[in-house]
């Protein structure tokens, strides 16, 4: 075909709800010269999105969900493609009404608006509901049904008209060519091999729903979803729903214990599942448009996985039990191992870009975070990390991988979901070399992604009594908890903890470029004396948090960089984004060479000074500081720092030496009162009394090193990533400010002691309104956890400037109750406030 | 009056047909499957007149195991009885199924003590169309049979049933108990209801084991039919398409 490109700018595969969003987002951001490939017709092709229920909850627990579905709900309505239906979550157990108080607390907490409902009430808004069988209601009166199909079709026009976009239907990708990256493992995106002929592609975006893996491995690169069956019978008519004379006029249901969803379909009704097995298949198991009788993602219907869904759907709606079935499909929607999109450039193809495992109902906001990160190299709109496809580690993108955790958490699309559930599939993927010794101490674990770490040690419960702990009142509060942590802290700020910090990421960069290289990254002066170290925010080109790490300087051309395990995957591909090509730096990922160990408290020196004829003093060994030692006859590193505000080390151990140092430690601290100590003590009660920021948590893209506390007085000299987004953002000062707040009262309504749980928590004025800054952002809690040294329960959270005063109160909602808080510490620590431990 | 409906499990249509390699079956893998067209409207005509008239529907099918999603259907939709004569998975051909259906009937009439007043087949089944089976079986059983019926009216010790001919219908009186080939368009079938459904899974499968002998009838090889090539014009997105508009409806007689 004469007309067919023979080049593009930037080239989309995919015409479903996602990439016609993209070339609109892209058009609008000022892009020109796309062309959008689909091997489908239009304007339904035949992907997920022909066959969506097309209605969007805006809440969600997990911020960049709820946020992106306010985000898209808005794109839809501000195209005049949606429909506020409102809908309602109910319950029919006690358990679930927790939840539904957990829902409104979210609601609050992204400014949906929303309110519980007593059964009589839902039979108001409902009058063929059966409020017999349910206890109360979520109503949230903004859920939307929305146009999916047509929204693509005015957004494809949209960058028609504006970048003269291309749009070949009917037009199958057959390969993808890429060529070497001089990045060692890397390769560049050149073309795109279809059917109608070869187009030469600076940029290529996948957003080919439940087939973008089969895409992706033609770049020899990987997106880890899998095409999983979702049941929707559509039945009907009902007079009542035929009177409405209306697409949409009930509110649509969730019946979440029975994980289905009512929604009404003019004269019908869709009843819809995620209550049966998890059925997944393979892309090459969907049929081809030619080969299939409804569509390609409209799989036969397997009746006997919707029949228990059936008999409660006539519980709550007699109605149903006498309408006819007239269509019913086993729709595909794509599933991923940790159930969040994957949304940015392949780690190893430069120029390839996901955005995929999106649903209708954030496809239009999810479309705008593709097309941000495009443009700007990091996107405005929301942080998207935990949506970023470079979090995954090697031992997540695999069919076994993914099946495994699908099969697991398919379940849970209407399930209840602690904010610490841990995944029962596919543990012990990564594994320290001390695993028996922990084992043996009784290690709880939990999984930072692939990795496994001790949360706590059951040896330790002997300190549970001595310090006069006790578990939690209310069981969820106490789920994946254990007071066992508390003792460990305390026995860690009385004597000494040992912590095995395995999962910590270990990257060297090397050559004689890799120190400018590294400062290039470093909000933070890095070229200093080898032997120091650099605590420092990365920074997107915008000047919010990337990533939050330690630099050490090993030599004069050697730095290493040290990053937590949920990061380990964005910081590596950042790295390799931005290294130069020119040979200059080598990078090394030494993960798996190095076991570290934490070794803190008043008696660490003491115990430590055992085994090393090395100075330990503060002179010979001073904070920050990394020293090549002896320890126990081993050859180590130890870097005098602390996460959790004791005094003493991380020991850098060769993997297979580790087990001989820790014994050698433990023997040298039993007369020390030395245990081995937890997660739980290092990544939340030491660090939150400390104030200690976490990447993903109090540190984000939408906030800046000087809102977070950690901007230095002086700003280095050479030039970095977001440097003038940074001095900017000094120059403003900030707009918000992290605060630490104490927990005034755990009191309920019930007369129970009630424990915050980390999960975006809002922090309310006295009034319980809620508290946003001049840039929309809203004040929530991003880390919440016992501080036992301190002697209260902390939170931490962004307040606005003008409010982050030490002594402010202000309320925290919980479970859709509000308890009062205090702000006890700004930029500091609410305990040990001058570091006088870490001095000892 | 009782009456029995005979089905067939056939692939469910809309999608393209896909050939094994060795050409001797149908490729399932993308298939769901369903009941042929014509036998879903003899069910619900058998269905309609036991709801007007009383009487017992039973629904048969010669198939493997799988086919008693068809039988399932078949209750759900308010067939009082089902019966599963199960093969081995193979097509038969119509000299076979009809031997085995013929003595699966005697012995369900057998057992019922009485024989059913009708027998219903589609007309032709969906997927091989070999018009042969019903009038087979009524003719080993002896009874009347008409075909391509598209109307039934129940009588006393007979039925009228009307096949439709170009400008007219065929009305035949028929002696009970007797043979009926339905075809499509004699009703609207009803779909399932979801109380129906779940009414159907309580329904108790009869299985009938029947050895028949193959009647010579060997399928040599299936061939898909060469596409049929379609193509598009478009004929412009403004008004000056009205010029191509109008010599297309004379090229097609609609204007003179």
């Amino acid at each position: 075909m004469s007309d067919f490109p023979t080049s593009a700018k930037v080239v989309v595969i995919g015409a479903g709800i996602v990439g016609n969003c993209l070339v609109g987002h892209l058009a609008r951001l000022g892009w020109t010269d796309i062309v959008l490939i689909e091997k489908g017709p239009l304007p339904n092709p035949g992907g997920s999105t022909g066959h969506a229920s097309n209605f969007i909850f805006p809440v969600d627990h997990n911020k960049e969900m709820a946020l992106l579905g306010v985000q898209s709900a808005n794109q839809y309505r501000d195209m005049n493609l949606s429909v506020d239906s409102g809908g309602i979550e109910v319950a029919r157990t006690q358990e679930r009404m927790n939840e539904l108080d957990r829902r409104m607390t979210s609601a609050m907490a992204w400014g949906v608006p929303a309110e519980m409902l007593t059964p009589a009430e839902v039979k108001e808004l409902v009058p063929f509901i059966n409020d017999e069988v349910i206890l109360g209601g979520f109503h949230c009166p903004t859920v939307s049904v929305v146009d999916s199909l047509e929204t693509g079709t005015v957004m494809r026009k949209e960058a028609q008209d504006k970048a003269g976009l291309q749009v070949f239907a009917n037009t199958e990708v057959l390969d993808l060519i890429t060529e070497d990256d001089p990045v060692p493992g890397m390769s560049q995106i050149k073309a795109v091999v279809t059917d109608k002929g070869t187009i030469e592609a600076e940029y290529v975006a996948i957003a080919c729903g439940v087939w973008s893996n089969r895409i992706a491995n033609m770049a020899d690169t990987y997106i880890p979803l899998v095409p999983a069956v979702h049941q929707m019978a559509d039945v009907g008519p009902m007079d009542v729903l035929v009177e409405t004379n209306n697409e949409i006029g009930y509110p649509i249901v969730r019946d979440m214990d029975t994980f289905c969803y009512e929604r009404q379909s003019a004269g019908s009704m869709e009843v819809g599942s995620y209550g049966h097995r998890a059925i997944l298949h393979h892309p090459d198991e969907i049929p081809s448009n030619e080969e299939a009788a409804l569509s390609p993602t409209e799989m036969p219907f397997t009746q006997d996985d919707f029949d228990p869904q059936m008999e409660t759907a006539i519980e709550l709606m007699d109605m149903l039990g006498d309408a006819e079935i007239k269509y019913a499909i086993n729709g595909l929607l794509s599933l991923t191992p940790d159930a969040m999109p994957c949304l940015g450039e392949l780690p190893d193809v430069r120029n390839l870009w996901s955005a995929a495992a999106v649903w209708v109902k954030e496809g239009p906001g999810m479309a705008q975070v593709v097309a941000e990160w495009m443009t700007y190299g990091y996107p405005r709109v929301i942080d998207p990390h935990a949506s970023d496809i470079s979090r995954f580690y090697p031992d997540e993108l695999s069919d076994e991988h993914i099946w495994a955790r699908a099969d697991e958490h398919f379940i849970k699309t209407y399930g209840i979901v602690h904010p610490s559930e841990q995944w029962e599939s596919r543990r012990g993927l990564k594994e320290s070399s001390l695993k028996a010794i922990t084992d043996a101490a009784g290690a709880e674990y939990f999984t930072a992604r692939v990795w496994e770490r001790p949360h706590w040690y059951t040896s330790n419960a002997d300190l549970v009594e001595r310090y006069g702990l006790s578990e939690r009142e209310v069981e969820w509060d106490n789920r994946w908890w254990s007071p066992i942590i508390d003792a460990e802290h305390l026995n860690l700020r009385e004597n000494a903890g040992m912590v095995d910090l395995t999962a910590f990421q270990i990257f060297d960069l090397e050559g004689p470029g890799a120190v400018a290289f590294a400062e290039y990254l470093s909000v933070n002066k890095v070229d200093k004396a080898v032997g120091t170290s650099t605590y420092t925010p990365w920074l997107t080109p915008d000047g919010g948090f990337h990533s939050d790490l330690t630099m050490l300087r090993l030599g004069e051309e050697h730095i290493r960089v040290v990053t937590g395990a949920f990061d380990g995957g964005r910081d590596e591909a950042w790295i390799k984004k931005y290294m130069p090509t020119d040979g200059s730096v080598t990078f090394t990922n030494h993960t798996e060479d190095y076991v570290t160990i934490g070794l803190w408290g008043p008696n660490a020196p003491a115990i430590l000074a055992q085994l090393t004829d090395a100075d330990l003093s503060h002179e010979g060994s001073p904070y920050g500081s990394v020293r090549s030692v002896t320890v126990a006859g081993v050859d180590v590193d130890i870097f005098r720092i602390s996460y959790v505000g004791d005094t003493g080390w991380e020991i850098y151990i060769p993997w297979n030496d580790a087990p001989a140092v820790w014994e050698a430690i433990a023997s040298a601290g039993a007369d020390h009162g030395l245990r081995p100590c937890g997660a739980g003590v290092y990544a939340v009660g030491g660090r939150i009394e400390k104030g200690y920021r976490l990447m993903g948590a109090e540190l984000e893209s939408e906030y800046n090193p000087v809102e977070a506390g950690l901007a230095r007085p002086k700003v280095k000299a050479a030039d970095f990533i977001g440097k003038q987004a940074y001095l900017a953002a000094r120059e403003a000062g900030p707009d918000a400010v992290m605060c630490t707040f104490a927990v005034e009262d755990h009191t309920d309504s019930a007369g129970r002691q009630r424990f915050i749980q980390a999960g975006n928590a809002p922090i309310l004025t006295n009034d319980g309104e809620r508290i946003t800054d001049s840039h929309g952002r809203v004040s929530v809690v991003t880390t919440a956890g016992n501080a036992p040294s301190y002697g209260k329960y902390l939170c931490l959270g962004y307040l606005p400037t003008d409010q982050a005063e030490i002594g402010n109160t202000f309320k925290v909602m919980y479970m859709n109750e509000l308890f009062p808080v205090t702000v006890v510490a700004t930029t500091g620590s609410a305990f040990d406030p001058d570091d006088s431990r870490l001095k000892g | 009056m009782n009456i029995l409906v005979c089905v067939k499990r056939v692939p469910a249509p809309g999608a393209k047909i896909n050939v094994t390699e060795d050409g001797l079956s149908v490729d399932s893998a993308h298939l769901g499957f369903t009941t042929s067209p014509h036998e879903e409207c003899a069910l619900e005509e058998a269905v309609q007149i036991s709801e007007r008239d009383g009487g017992e529907v039973t629904v048969l099918t010669l198939g493997p195991v799988e086919a008693e999603e068809q039988l399932r259907y078949g209750a759900s939709v308010g067939a009082h009885h089902i019966i599963l004569v199960p093969t081995d998975g193979s097509a038969w051909d119509p000299q076979r199924t009809a031997a085995a259906l013929t003595t699966a009937i005697e012995q369900a009439e057998q057992a019922n003590g009485q024989p059913f007043d009708l027998i219903l087949f589609g007309n032709e089944s969906a997927d091989s169309g070999g018009f042969q089976v019903g009038v087979r079986v009524a003719l080993k059983l002896g009874r009347p049979s008409v075909n391509a019926i598209k109307g039934i009216d129940p009588g006393d010790g007979s039925v009228i049933a009307r096949r439709e001919i170009d400008g007219g219908f065929e009305v035949y009186e028929v002696p009970t108990p007797a043979v009926l080939g339905i075809k499509e368009g004699i009703n609207l079938p009803r779909y399932p209801t979801m109380k129906g459904r779940l009414a159907s899974k309580k329904a108790t499968l009869e299985t009938a084991e029947i050895a028949a002998e193959p009647g010579g009838q060997a399928l040599i090889r299936l061939h898909r039919p060469p596409e049929q090539a379609s193509t598009t014009e478009i004929l412009g997105t403004d008004e000056t398409a009205a010029v191509r508009i109008v010599d297309i409806l004379e090229e097609i007689g609609v204007l003179a």
